[in-house]
Parts: C-alpha cells; sequence; structure tokens
C-alpha cells in the first residue's frame, strides 16, 4: 500500500466495503428464502437458483448491452425454478429437500452447460452509488461505492416484514406456513400459496445471481458461487425467519467473508486461505449454538418439515 | 371486501334449526353413517353421544362440508341447503369448534381472530382491529388476552378463545367436538354455563360430540346416540339415565371388569424423584423443582390438564429428555434412563401417543414387540445375532394374551388401531413382569371395552407389587385406579392426597392452579 495513510484503519473499513458486496446476494437469497419458509416450504435450490441467475443475467447483459435487462430476465429464471420447485413439491409423496438438493445440481450443472460462451467476454457491470465523496482518502471513497442492488436488498427486507405483518398477503402466507388445517379452515389454498411465496423466493434468489456476475466479482465463471445460496439457507434459520434479521445476518456474513481480503490489503497474507473459511467456520458456530435435539426453534414456522 | 373500518359488530340474528336427513357415508369398505337422520331444535343444547367410531365426528364433518356425504339432505330452518365446502357452511352461520385447538399458536390471539374473518382488508388496520375487537370483548361474558400468543395460553383460555371467533364470526349454530376434553371441570362448567345461557336466549343452537355424561346431564336437552354409524335414538335428557345413556352406545349392558384391588400396605420406595427440573422443547422449564416417592404396590396418578409439564416428565423417565436439575433414584440407586438400567431396574413405559413414542411404526408387530428385549436371550443368544424365530413365537403369545387385533406378527405396527397399538405396546411392557410401570394417558381415544381392559392390566400390575406411575388427563381415570393422586400445576405439584380421603373439588381446584 503506496500511500499507508489509513495502516490498521484499513481492516475495518475493507471489512465494511466488504460487507457490503459480499452480503448483497446473501441479502436477497435469504430473503428469498425467508418467504419461501414461512409459506412452510423449504427451497434449498436456491444455489442453483442463484448461479442459474448469475449466468442469465451475464448472458444478457452481454447480448443487448443492458446489465438491468439482465438483472429482470435473472429474477424471471429464478422466478421460474422457483416455480418449478413448487410444483414439483406439490406431487404426492415428494419431499421438498430432495427435489432442493435435485434443483440445486439441475440448476447449477444447466449454467454451466449454457454459461461456457461467457466464460471470456466481458459483460458491462452494474453501477454504484458514490457515498464517498466528501472524503479525499481513496480507500474511503471506494470503500462507500454502495451497488444499487444492496439497497434494492435493504428497502426488500423491511417491505418484505411489513407485508408479512400488515398485509392480507402476508397473513395469509403465515397461516399457510404456521398451520395448513387453520388455512384450509379459512378456504385458503396452501398449494397456490406457497407456489406463489417459492416463486418469489426464487426470482429473489435470481437477481441475487446476477448481482454476482454483473458487479461482484462480475464476470462469469463457474467458480462464481462458492455456496452462498446454500448458506443463505443456514442464515435464514439462524436469522429466525424474520425478514429484518436476515438482513443484518447477511451483514455479518457478509463481513466475515471480507476478513482474508482486508487483511491481505493490509500485508497479512499468512492464513489467507484460513480466513476465507471464516463464514462457513461462522455458519456451523451459529448451527451448534442454535440448535437442539430437545428445543424446537422459537418463530420456526409450525409446517416447516425440517424443524418440526 | 370490505372498507377498512366498517366491519359490522357481531350480532346474532337469532338460533337456527337444523334437520339432517338421511346421511350415508361411506369409506371404501366401512359405512361410516348408514341413514343417519337428526333433528336439532332452534336454540337446542344437543348431545351427540357415541364410541369412538360411532360416526359422530363424520356426521358434522358431513354438515360443515368437510366431507361430502354420499347421500343425505341438510335442512336450515326448515329451508333445505346445500354444503359441499366449509365455507358456504360458514355463510350460512355454521361454525365448529375442535377438541384440538384450531388457533394458530406462533400468533396472537388478535392475530387468529383477524385472519379467520371471511373478508381481510388487503392492508391491516391493526389499531382498528384491536379496538374492534377490544370493543366486542366487553359485551362478551369471558374475555381472553389480545396480544397474547396462542401458545402461551392456557388450556381453558383456548377453548375460550376457540368459541369467542365464532362468537365473533357471527356464527348462530356451533358444533362442538368434545370441547371440553383438555378442561378442568370448572373450566368446562364455566365454558358450557356460557354457552347454555346463549341457547336459553335463543342467540345458539349447539351440538356437542361429547363422552361425559356429567356434562350431558348438566347441561344438553336432547341426545341423539349413534353406534356404529347408525342412528340408535334421540331422545330429551330428562327421559335417561347414564345406565340407559351407555347402555344405548355400547348396545348392550357393559359386563365391565370390575377391577380388583388388593388391599396392601405400599412397600418400600422404588421410584424417588428429587428435585428435578426439566426444560421444554423452547427451553423454558416444564417441570420445576418436583420431588415425587412412589412405592412398590401403589399407582401414584398425576391429575392435570395437559402442558403442565407431565409430557416433560414422562419424556424424562422414559429417556427421551434430559433433566436440567435434580435426580432420579430407582432402588436407590441413582437412574439416567439407559437401557442397561432400565432392564436392570426392570421399568416398563407405556408413553402417549404409543404409535410415535413407544414404537417403530414401519416395523412388525413381532419387531416392535421385542424392542425391550431384542439383544437378550432367546432372541439373541449372544446379543450380536438376532433369532427370527423367538421372537415370532413370543409375539404370537403377547398377541394371543392381550387380544391384540392384528392380521399377523409381521404386519407393520402402523396398520393396527389405536387401541391394538396400545394393547401392543402395553403386552410387551407389562411382560417383563416390571418393577416400575411408567404409564400416560393409557386409555386416550380408546372406547368403553378397550379402556377397561387396559385399566385392570395396570391394577393387576400393582396388585402383584409393581410401582405405578399414572399421568392421565382423564380425572375418573385417575380417581378409579390410583391409590395416591398427586397433581401437577405449571410443573409443580400442587396436591397429594391419598385417594381414599381426596376431595374432587380440592382436585379441580389444583388443576386450575387455584
Amino acid at each position: 500500500m503506496a500511500d499507508g495513510g489509513l495502516g490498521i484503519w484499513g481492516v475495518p473499513l475493507a471489512m465494511l466495503a466488504g460487507a457490503i458486496r459480499v452480503s448483497t446476494p446473501f441479502i436477497f437469497v435469504s430473503i428469498g428464502e425467508c418467504l419461501t419458509e414461512r409459506s412452510g416450504r423449504i427451497n434449498l435450490g436456491l444455489e442453483g437458483t442463484l448461479v442459474m441467475g448469475a449466468m442469465s443475467a451475464y448472458g444478457v447483459a452481454l447480448g443487448t448491452d443492458s446489465p438491468w435487462l439482465g438483472v429482470l430476465v435473472a429474477a424471471g429464471v429464478g422466478l421460474l425454478m422457483g416455480a418449478l420447485h413448487a410444483g414439483i413439491c406439490q406431487l404426492p409423496r415428494v419431499n421438498d429437500i430432495a427435489t432442493g438438493i435435485g434443483l440445486m445440481l439441475f440448476g447449477t450443472g444447466l449454467a454451466f452447460f449454457l454459461g461456457k460462451p461467457f466464460i471470456q467476454p466481458k459483460a458491462p457491470n452494474l453501477g454504484a452509488i458514490d457515498l464517498g465523496w466528501w472524503s479525499d482518502i481513496p480507500q474511503v471513497r471506494q470503500a462507500l461505492q454502495v451497488n444499487y442492488l444492496f439497497v434494492l436488498g435493504i428497502v426488500l427486507a423491511f417491505a418484505l416484514a411489513w407485508a408479512l405483518q400488515n398485509t392480507r398477503w402476508g397473513m395469509i402466507v403465515r397461516l399457510a406456513g404456521e398451520s395448513v388445517d387453520a388455512a384450509l379452515a379459512i378456504g385458503v389454498s396452501v398449494g397456490r400459496v406457497r407456489l406463489i411465496a417459492t416463486s418469489i423466493g426464487g426470482a429473489f434468489a435470481g437477481i441475487g445471481g446476477a448481482f454476482l456476475s454483473l458487479y461482484y466479482p462480475g464476470s462469469w465463471n463457474e467458480g462464481l458461487s462458492s455456496g452462498q445460496g446454500l448458506m443463505a439457507v443456514a442464515l435464514v434459520i439462524f436469522a429466525r425467519w424474520d425478514p429484518v434479521r436476515c438482513l443484518w445476518a447477511s451483514l455479518l456474513f457478509g463481513a466475515a467473508g471480507a476478513i482474508s481480503p482486508a487483511l491481505q490489503s493490509i500485508g497479512v497474507t499468512q492464513g489467507y486461505y484460513l480466513f476465507s473459511a471464516a463464514p462457513y467456520v461462522l455458519t456451523l458456530a451459529l448451527m451448534i449454538a442454535t440448535c437442539s435435539p430437545e428445543r424446537s426453534l422459537r418463530g420456526a414456522p409450525g409446517e416447516l418439515g425440517a424443524v418440526k | 371486501m370490505t372498507v377498512i373500518g366498517a366491519a359490522p359488530l357481531p350480532r346474532h340474528d337469532g338460533a337456527p334449526s337444523l334437520e339432517l336427513v338421511g346421511f350415508s357415508k361411506r369409506f371404501g369398505a366401512l359405512a361410516a353413517l348408514d341413514d343417519v337422520s337428526v333433528k336439532v331444535n332452534a336454540g337446542a343444547f344437543h348431545a351427540l353421544l357415541g364410541e369412538n367410531g360411532a360416526g359422530k365426528s363424520t356426521l358434522v364433518k358431513c354438515a360443515m362440508g368437510y366431507y361430502a356425504a354420499d347421500e343425505g339432505q341438510i335442512l336450515l330452518n326448515g329451508r333445505e341447503v346445500a354444503i359441499t365446502h366449509p365455507r358456504q357452511a360458514h355463510e350460512l352461520g355454521l361454525g365448529m369448534v375442535y377438541q384440538h385447538f384450531t388457533l394458530v399458536p406462533n400468533m396472537t390471539v388478535l392475530e387468529n381472530f383477524v385472519l379467520s374473518r371471511d373478508h381481510l382488508p388487503a392492508v391491516i388496520d391493526w389499531a382498528g382491529e384491536r379496538r374492534r375487537l377490544r370493543d366486542y370483548f366487553a359485551t362478551t361474558p369471558f374475555a381472553v388476552p389480545l396480544d397474547t400468543p396462542v401458545a402461551d395460553l392456557a388450556a381453558g383460555q383456548k377453548q375460550k378463545a376457540e368459541i369467542l371467533r365464532q362468537l365473533y364470526l357471527k356464527r348462530n349454530l356451533l358444533i362442538l367436538d368434545e370441547p371440553t376434553s383438555v378442561l378442568t371441570p370448572d373450566e368446562a362448567d364455566e365454558v358450557l354455563s356460557t354457552l347454555k345461557a346463549l341457547t336459553q336466549a335463543r342467540q345458539l343452537t349447539i351440538v356437542t360430540i361429547t363422552h361425559k355424561f356429567r356434562e350431558v346431564n348438566a347441561f344438553c336437552d336432547t341426545v341423539t346416540v349413534l353406534r356404529r354409524g347408525q342412528l340408535v335414538d334421540t331422545r330429551p335428557t330428562r327421559d335417561l339415565d347414564n345406565d340407559t345413556m351407555a347402555e344405548m352406545m355400547v348396545g348392550r349392558r357393559e359386563n365391565r371388569v370390575v377391577v380388583e384391588r388388593e388391599t396392601r400396605a405400599p412397600g418400600a420406595a422404588v421410584l424417588s424423584i428429587e428435585g428435578l427440573s426439566v426444560a421444554d422443547h423452547v427451553g423454558q422449564l416444564a417441570v420445576e423443582e418436583l420431588s415425587l416417592e412412589i412405592r412398590a404396590g401403589e399407582i401414584v396418578g398425576v391429575a392435570g390438564v395437559s402442558g403442565n409439564g407431565q409430557r416433560e416428565l414422562v419424556e424424562t423417565l422414559a429417556g427421551q429428555r434430559h433433566a436440567e436439575a435434580g435426580r432420579m433414584l430407582v432402588h436407590g440407586e441413582p437412574y439416567a434412563a439407559t437401557r442397561a438400567e432400565m432392564v436392570r431396574h426392570k421399568i416398563a413405559c407405556l408413553p402417549e401417543e404409543p404409535l410415535r413414542n413407544a414404537c417403530v411404526a414401519d416395523m412388525s408387530v413381532a419387531e416392535n414387540m421385542a424392542l425391550r428385549a431384542f439383544d437378550q436371550p432367546p432372541a439373541s443368544p449372544d446379543g450380536v445375532r438376532l433369532k427370527r424365530a423367538p421372537m415370532r413365537d413370543t409375539a404370537l403369545r403377547l398377541i394371543e394374551a392381550y387380544r391384540v387385533k392384528t392380521p399377523g406378527p409381521n404386519a407393520p405396527i402402523r396398520a393396527l388401531s389405536g387401541g391394538n397399538v396400545q394393547r401392543a405396546v402395553l403386552a410387551r411392557e407389562l411382560s417383563s413382569d416390571g418393577d416400575l410401570l411408567i404409564v400416560a394417558n393409557p386409555c386416550f381415544g380408546l372406547d368403553f371395552a378397550a379402556a377397561a381392559e387396559i385399566r385392570t392390566r395396570i391394577v393387576q400390575a400393582r396388585n402383584r407389587g409393581a410401582a405405578i406411575l399414572l399421568v392421565s388427563e382423564d380425572l375418573d381415570e385417575i380417581l378409579q385406579l390410583s391409590d395416591r393422586i398427586v397433581v401437577m400445576f405449571d410443573g409443580k405439584l400442587a396436591l397429594q392426597a391419598d385417594a381414599n380421603r381426596a376431595d374432587v373439588g380440592a382436585i379441580g381446584r389444583a388443576m386450575a392452579g387455584h
């Protein structure tokens, strides 16, 4: 580092910047999964949806030169993947965990297959809001480059939290997730509610994928997602099925993921890969700390098979 | 769609009459209902009696539109109506309250009430809804807290909330399916007398499914009895006594085995529980510093409304849950509910819902019956290999001795009816002549004959000197079987008494926490 003006302060700054960048896909996937799980279904296939979203967004941005059209298409692809999951799960004797794993492999495989031509070319990036204009320090300016999708994710988290509590639609989603009997008793079609919730959840995950390929890291390759889609599912449990807590948890995971590049930026290169594992270790530690065979989780939707 | 804030206050248009004519319903080969006709007068408190499987639930579910009857007409106020979906029944003012609660446990009372409104606005005005519901509760004979999650309400309050919700939705004909089975006698009386007043004021017609003659005598004015899907008779309550009602239900005079109790002085303590604390599934203490001693040759009955820590206590004794504090001693030795200790101390356990808690549902009856002894001779000569033949022989002997109705020892146990699963587990647990028997709700959901038989087996075990812990929500069962009665309330013992000096009023009050 030539300027050296920040020294050790570079680490928290880089972690803040990293939290904003790295957390964005977590935010979208976890909010989508949160919605899906509140309706009583688990979609483990969001990892596949994420990668499909990344691939299709990149392809469309490349072809049309419009990254935002890419985001839109990624959301549409995610919507379809979610609807596929919901549709399969509604068949008799189908387990949503197994279906989810199947769709995860299907999604990633299909994305690699279709995405081969997009590996080399460079697609246009999504822009960012420059919140660091007041500062002369280049690192601060760089850290405060806040992408639009991050802002959208924050808005979505609060909007979903509000909608689940205050709208007819939200109450019906919660009812479908809490008690099928009660939902049937008031004449709600549980299958349809879950179809819609799972599809929208998939669309969110697709947008998360678009972020990966169009902003950060900002290119398409087969190692693009390192399990963000799966970790976001764990994150929903940690966040106790609350969209706003999903947001905070995503930021925490993002910051953990930024530890190792941040340390590298001030010259600590030892244990780079060890620090890279921080989010995964964090996931494991959180799951162990919050789960118990004798207690069911507070706040867990009553119809969610995996936590019954 | 309802305009926000314009939902009209509940109002009763008066009690309707209901006539069900010629109802038949088959499930496969089984005729659940065979040409049943019932007339319920306007403003009646009408009881529907019958054993398990008599067709009571099927009949009311057909009336409510949950099942499509094969044949049958519904007349409401003398006019024929078509009900093919619960929503149609609701629009006609028919509502149903179930034995098990239908309120969503993770939502508050307010949320539950608002959700069940027929037309929910797109954006919910919580302040307005709260105000309206509070105003409404001011006009009802009882109320429930608005902002408490339903899961945190006591059973009596939950049932009150269920009934209030029906009234709030302007239902003027209520069908109650064993509404008091989880309530204390006092709570049941409070709920039922309120409903009685509403029927007498001609605001409400009530059809109630029940097993409790006491409630029929005290509150109902007409009784319809069903037996094996057929109508036996409909008569005014004043023309009936308990023996007649029982005869109508069972079809013959019950030659009930009178449980022969040997008078015997209790022996040495078999199980001692000292300061036991157990956490429930959300981590809150369900059993708090409970101490209890059970001696050889006595039945200690634990009475109490469900959800006061009985389940957690039994799970701890059965090894399904660990204790937070305190200790358990069996024959004076510390007991941690391991398999080795259970074998050594001859501990047997019949938990509630045995299919879930004491069986492997997809394994055969013979395998399930061998679960306690499959690793000991003769089923396993060396603890490694298993021999099918001895397991099968034991199973055949037990099936015969306990009259388990099963297609054979190799049938999966999940194919058996509830009573026969219960018998199979009891056979397994009692066949080892245990020193300590832990029993929870052994007769839940069983009919008279099966219940009487299982109770006899329990008393026989006591007579030969076993120590028995009997946890039951059925107070009559506790009173009939126990030598000593304790009442569990909120995780603690609220009362201890010798059975022959027990005051039922005091027990009821202790169950309600007074």
